[in-house]
């Protein structure tokens, strides 16, 4: 079993996520991150002063999955998240020794699904 | 000479300078308030001469005045409820575009929209006294007693200024309809300058066809407060700009099926409903441009039974159709209420302002459901309440005028359908195809311009990312966490 987490670019996730479900994936969790990338960031102006914004707003997914699994998630996610672009995004896959359904109990790849 | 006598002669020298000084003072008060009784007794011997006149003058001046502070507060509401209305990555770029579109229109309606809409000229345009009010006038003189050039607006005895201030607010308010149906993807320059060309041009036409004497008003065509001049000359130009712009990235499907794209701050559109609602009560009675007790009455409370039916339609309709009782819905009905009464809130019973606000609730439930459907985005509703409604209101003058109200509360002899004369229905038809015409046709081709020249629409990765970074650099909810995900 593995976790793969992934940090995007918040405005591809929705075709991550069509991506993602075209795999057969359809359990996930998101969340906001900051992060911070090659770029220079973007340059924001609050009442005539300069602000350099080098952490920029980016999205953290964590997704669970079975061995066989593996391969087809990690190019769902670069097949939706792909621009060609800096910034793009990274994956880490993490082992995931054990996982626990809540509701019934389960545990193991069963859990996952 | 000891301490002590030193202080007593000190003290009795300055009892004589002051007593000269006091001398001194009171001569010089005494000359100055006899000359100031003087003058203010031959003035008030001049104004008790026509004391009643200017009395009113000065009532109907401050009414009017007060009733255009009313309509320039609407400005606030409008700008709550459309950034209420859409998400708060865009929120900084819908707040700059109401606020800097009142100044546009101002400027806009100084330099030549006044003169075009109330200069004397032909049927179709003003043509004298066009620029900076540089047009001969003697208000507050009336009627037979007015020598100038704005002779369709001489009815109302107030000074010219306070004509063109409440005529303003008015010109701000159709300038301002156009952001929310093109909100969240068009550019701030272009919008900027579509709002110029809205003030100098479309909306002065328009209105000087139906308020400045020109051939629909010859028609005998009659819009009381505005439902034709203001809201549907907004909602045709914000419909024009929605076709040209396109639909937000997400907001349909591939398969064509609309999907919600949910208003950040329903605090904040309800907070705009409500002023919305108190500035109506400057527009519709305050275009009475006199202090005429009567009338204001009236028409206040047609005006504020409207926008209640209006909103409890809405509700009605919504929890019928869609389930749940959407406050975004019932926020739309109340406007789409007070829309719909603004023609004829001067010549409807009470009764009658009950059941037009009724219709336009349940009409601008239906016409959200309606623009989805063709595939027209409009974020917040703009034309389903001013479009749709604007037209309705405007037909209403023709289909429920009741001859008598009209005459004592309106001032005009028309009469609707429901009281026998069909005529007034065809006229005020008549008004609303000309002004679809114009209006679609001139906002189109000032959309095509400055779409060739400035570009319309943000490009995808700054409507993705949101417009308040991409349009102004900054943030409305800085240290906020907030989700650009869609």
């Amino acid at each position: 079993m593995k976790l793969i987490v992934a940090y995007l670019q918040p405005e591809k996730l929705n075709d991550v996520k069509q991506a993602l479900y075209r795999a057969e994936i359809f359990k996930m969790s998101v969340t906001n991150a900051l992060g911070c990338g090659q770029q220079r960031g973007y340059h924001e102006m609050y009442r005539g002063v300069d602000i350099e914004v080098n952490l920029l707003k980016k999205l953290r997914m964590e997704v669970a999955v079975n061995e066989d699994f593996v391969e087809p998630c990690i190019e769902a996610i670069i097949a939706g998240a792909r621009t060609g672009t800096i910034g793009d995004g990274k994956i880490f896959v993490l082992d995931l020794p054990e996982c626990v359904r809540i509701r019934t109990g389960e545990r193991g790849t069963l859990a996952i699904g | 000479m000891n301490v002590r006598s030193w202080h007593v002669s000190c003290l009795a020298r300055l009892e004589i300078v002051l007593t000269h000084v006091q001398e001194f003072v009171m001569l010089r008060t005494f000359k100055f308030s006899v000359l100031l009784l003087a003058l203010v007794g031959s003035v008030s011997m001049a104004w008790a001469e026509d004391g009643a006149a200017s009395t009113k003058v000065t009532l109907d001046t401050l009414w009017v005045v007060i009733a255009a502070m009313l309509v320039f507060f609407m400005n606030l509401g409008f700008a709550t409820v459309e950034s209420g209305f859409a998400r708060a990555k865009n929120c900084v770029n819908i707040l700059s575009k109401n606020f800097v579109v009142f100044a546009v229109s101002s400027l806009g309606f100084l330099v030549l929209g006044w003169g075009l809409m109330f200069g004397d000229g032909s049927a179709l345009i003003g043509l004298q006294g066009l620029f900076f009010l540089n047009g001969m006038d003697n208000s507050p003189a009336m009627g037979d007693a007015y020598h100038g050039v704005y002779s369709s607006i001489s009815w109302t005895g107030v000074p010219l200024l306070a004509k063109f201030f409440f005529q303003l607010v008015f010109c701000g308010t159709a300038a301002t309809i156009v952001s929310g149906a093109v909100a969240e993807r068009v550019k701030y320059v272009s919008f900027i300058v579509f709002s110029f060309v809205m003030a100098i041009f479309i909306y002065p036409v328009v209105g000087h066809w139906i308020w400045g004497g020109g051939w629909l008003a010859q028609l005998g065509m009659y819009d009381f407060a505005g439902s034709t001049v203001v809201h549907s000359v907004g909602g045709w130009a914000a419909l024009t700009g929605a076709l040209m712009l396109g639909p937000r990235i997400g907001k349909f499907g591939p398969d064509g099926k609309p999907r919600a794209i949910p208003g950040h701050n329903i605090s904040m559109a309800t907070l705009g409903a409500f002023v919305l609602w108190l500035g109506w009560f400057g527009f519709n009675p305050g275009s009475t441009m006199a202090a005429n007790p009567g009338a204001i009455s009236h028409i206040i409370i047609t005006t504020n039974m409207a926008a209640s039916t209006g909103l409890l339609s809405a509700t009605v309709t919504a929890w019928l159709l869609l389930g749940k009782p959407d406050l975004g819905m019932t926020i739309n009905g109340c406007l789409a209420g007070l829309v719909a009464i603004t023609a004829p809130c001067a010549y409807v019973s009470i009764a009658t302002s009950l059941v037009i606000g009724a219709i336009a609730g349940s009409m601008v439930v239906v016409a959200v459901l309606l623009f989805d459907r063709l595939q027209i985005d409009d974020p917040v509703g703009a034309l389903s309440v001013h479009l749709v409604n604007g037209v309705f209101g405007t037909l209403c003058v023709g289909i429920f005028a009741d001859p008598k109200i009209a005459k004592v509360i309106g001032g005009v002899e028309i009469s609707g359908v429901l009281y026998g004369d069909a005529k007034q229905f065809f006229v005020q038809l008549a008004g609303v195809a000309g002004t679809a015409v114009f209006v679609v046709t001139a906002s189109l081709i000032a959309w095509l311009l400055i779409k060739v020249t400035l570009g319309l629409r943000v490009s995808q990765q700054e409507e993705l990312r949101g417009l308040d970074i991409g349009e102004h650099g900054m943030e409305a909810y800085s240290g906020f966490q907030i989700f650009v995900t869609q």
